[in-house]
């Protein structure tokens, strides 16, 4: 008989260490990646309990949420951020884990450093104490989001408990217009199953729209995986997975690289391969994506109006007016021309070489409106490097742009890079609820980096596709 | 670790749709190596903009049980979420479902987070508005909610169950009695062994 499983559960299947009589899982983990938000309660419980960590070299640290982002000298100016990078540096020095510190050029969001340095593969187990841990799974890995007791159970143990998911297909095929980026693919999917509709369920994004995505994008779609609901999300490998890959520093080298591709591209779901689950969507059906409430699946088109609670279900009305309210947005009016205050491009959803080459694109000549801030922070030291090296720094501050160091920033403001009371933001990352970006009261609209960049020179929501190069549309 | 089977008090209402955990606790108090003092800031700004939040409601300060709506716990697999809410005073959740990681980290630190019908939920919100001091129970062995006579049907994965019933629930102990077997499993793994067929 044929092996009717998907990537998911061959995977799953190769690491799995025992099967318990409740219905969970023991699973083997094949990478660790771990960050200083997350970690040091999981190494004072490693400490409490007198243990090691089982697999130093299939873990892997760096530092990302709570760096500024204007001057990364040390001692950080915040005490409290300074204090936890001294307690990941003691901890990684004494457990025996390399850290990517704040001084290694390999730095980075935790997302954009993993497949970067090539230690993302196909075919891997990976977890991180961060719900964005899903991105990974753009190379054909089970990548999930863990909390810090698991943190400490990985790191003493290489294991975990988890039960195993339901796997859902989610179909796009035929071709985005041009303007419509990877970003509004997964706004799109998201809006359509809902911020819980993933509860439960891995997704495998397939067909012909992922197909064609570059590893970044696939990455952008995978990243959000999780304002689905779904825990992990994950695109088959093919050869643009194992050309990524090549010459990477923690890749296989030579023969060992020809062996490793071969049994990547083995690991694919089939056509015989089985789903708890199949939706389809068509990409022609999707539209530059912007949010206008505060969760990720609260979007429209950007030709679309704001709803009205009435639209929705009776049980959502509620959350829906409570939304409205706090974005002080007008239902039947259009997103479009929204005014903004703060631009921000960056983050684990869009903060790699291939965003800010679409947002320079979109800058290059042009003015960034009078009373908008617009930051561009790059995911990784290595990212900025590159962007530099192409003078994207150059397009972005000539336009009135601010040209920042590397880490997470306004996606989360844990750093000093926040919103001051209800200014509004159009943002390249991934979460729009209430308070995320900083202030309690700030409002964040979701979308892709070049929408960011075409809202930062208008001051206002405005579709992309007005200010592309007519050659190319 | 102590069997979990029951948690009895009262309860406390918040009977909203999708709360993620930037709202439970904001990434501010994030900047810590420690979940000490946590609880203080549970829903910090969501109380600020709501001077009737019902964490700064003088009758259900004592409460141990929480009441939410549909997908509590969504967002960031912040573990600093349920530590808050435990470091507030709260032993159970009732919710109408909840996110994964979420419910993973509730487990993990022996916080019991079963789901009601929404009607029930409806309900129960409303008792509890109206009579602060009602009697409630999250009972994980018979399935079973009850407020004051009234008695619910509730559900929790098996798996979180069982662990929680029978003390099992210190994973990290369990999961090392393994050792032969997570050796055994490396060893068959390709990334592993050089990718040696």
């Amino acid at each position: 008989m044929s092996d009717t499983r998907n990537l998911f559960n061959t995977v799953w299947d190769l690491h799995t260490v025992t099967e318990l009589p409740n219905g969970q899982t023991q699973l083997f983990i094949g990478l660790h990646m771990i960050h200083e938000v997350t970690s040091p309660q999981a190494f004072e419980i490693l400490r409490d309990r007198n243990l090691s960590v089982m697999y130093p070299d299939r873990t892997i640290a760096t530092v990302d949420h709570i760096v500024p982002t204007t001057s990364q000298v040390r001692p950080f100016v915040d005490t409290l951020a300074e204090g936890m990078m001294s307690a990941i540096e003691k901890n990684c020095d004494e457990f025996g884990v390399t850290l990517l510190d704040i001084d290694d050029e390999r730095q980075g969001i935790v997302h954009v450093v993993g497949p970067e340095q090539g230690l993302t593969q196909p075919g891997m187990t990976i977890v991180c104490g961060d719900s964005h841990t899903s991105t990974h799974g753009a190379f054909g890995s089970i990548a999930i989001g863990i909390g810090t007791s698991n943190v400490a159970q990985v790191l003493a143990s290489q294991t975990m408990y988890l039960n195993r998911p339901k796997v859902r297909q989610v179909v796009v095929n035929g071709e985005l217009k041009p303007g419509v980026f990877a970003k509004d693919v997964i706004l799109h999917i998201i809006r359509k199953l809902g911020v819980q509709g993933g509860v439960g369920y891995a997704y495998e994004y397939a067909g012909e729209v992922f197909d064609r995505m570059t590893m970044e994008e696939r990455m952008t779609v995978c990243n959000m995986s999780i304002e689905g609901g779904a825990r992990c999300g994950y695109i088959n490998p093919d050869q643009k997975t194992v050309d990524y890959l090549q010459g990477r520093p923690f890749a296989p080298k030579a023969e060992e690289f020809d062996k490793a591709a071969e049994w990547w591209l083995s690991l694919a779901s089939t056509p015989d391969s089985e789903f708890d689950d199949v939706v389809e969507f068509a990409a022609a059906d999707i539209e530059p994506t912007v949010t206008w409430g505060i969760n990720p699946a609260q979007s429209i088109g950007i030709s679309e109006n704001i709803p009205s609670p009435e639209q929705f279900d009776e049980t959502e009305q509620v959350g829906i007016a409570e939304a409205l309210a706090f974005m002080d947005l007008t239902s039947g009016a259009g997103i479009k021309g929204q005014k903004i205050d703060v631009a921000f491009i960056g983050s684990c959803t869009n903060g790699r070489i291939s965003d800010l080459r679409q947002a320079a694109e979109i800058a290059k000549g042009r003015r960034v409106a009078e009373n908008v801030k617009a930051i561009v922070v790059p995911g990784s030291q290595l990212v900025r490097k590159q962007a530099m090296e192409e003078g994207l720094d150059k397009i972005f501050e000539e336009a009135g742009f601010e040209w920042r160091e590397a880490g997470c920033s306004m996606c989360l403001a844990m750093n000093p890079d926040k919103l001051q009371g209800r200014e509004i933001c159009a943002s390249s990352s991934n979460r729009n609820f209430k308070g995320r970006q900083g202030s309690p009261t700030g409002r964040t609209l979701l979308m892709s980096p070049a929408m960011v960049t075409a809202a930062a020179i208008h001051g206002c929501v405005t579709d992309v596709r007005e200010m592309l190069d007519p050659a190319s549309v | 670790m102590n069997e979990i089977k029951q948690i009895s008090g009262t309860a406390i209402p918040l009977f909203l749709d999708d709360i993620d955990t930037d709202r439970i606790i904001p990434a501010r108090y994030l900047r810590c190596v420690t979940f000490d003092g946590l609880g203080e800031h549970a829903f910090e700004d969501d109380r600020k903009q709501d001077p009737s939040h019902p964490f700064d409601q003088e009758q259900f300060q004592e409460s141990q049980v929480l009441i939410s709506g549909r997908n509590f716990g969504c967002g960031s697999s912040r573990e600093h979420a349920p530590q808050a809410l435990m470091r507030w005073g709260i032993q159970a959740v009732v919710a109408e479902s909840f996110a994964e990681i979420f419910f993973g980290n509730c487990t993990s630190l022996g916080i019991p987070a079963v789901t009601c019908s929404r009607d029930d939920l409806k309900e129960m919100s409303a008792t509890v508005q109206a009579d602060p001091k009602v009697a409630v129970s999250v009972n994980i062995e018979t399935l079973a909610v009850t407020v004051g006579d009234k008695q619910y049907a509730c559900q929790i994965a098996e798996s979180a169950r069982n662990s929680l019933t029978s003390g099992r629930w210190d994973f990290l102990g369990l999961l090392l009695e393994k050792q032969d077997d997570i050796k055994q499993t490396a060893g068959e793994i390709p990334y592993l062994n050089s990718f040696a067929s």
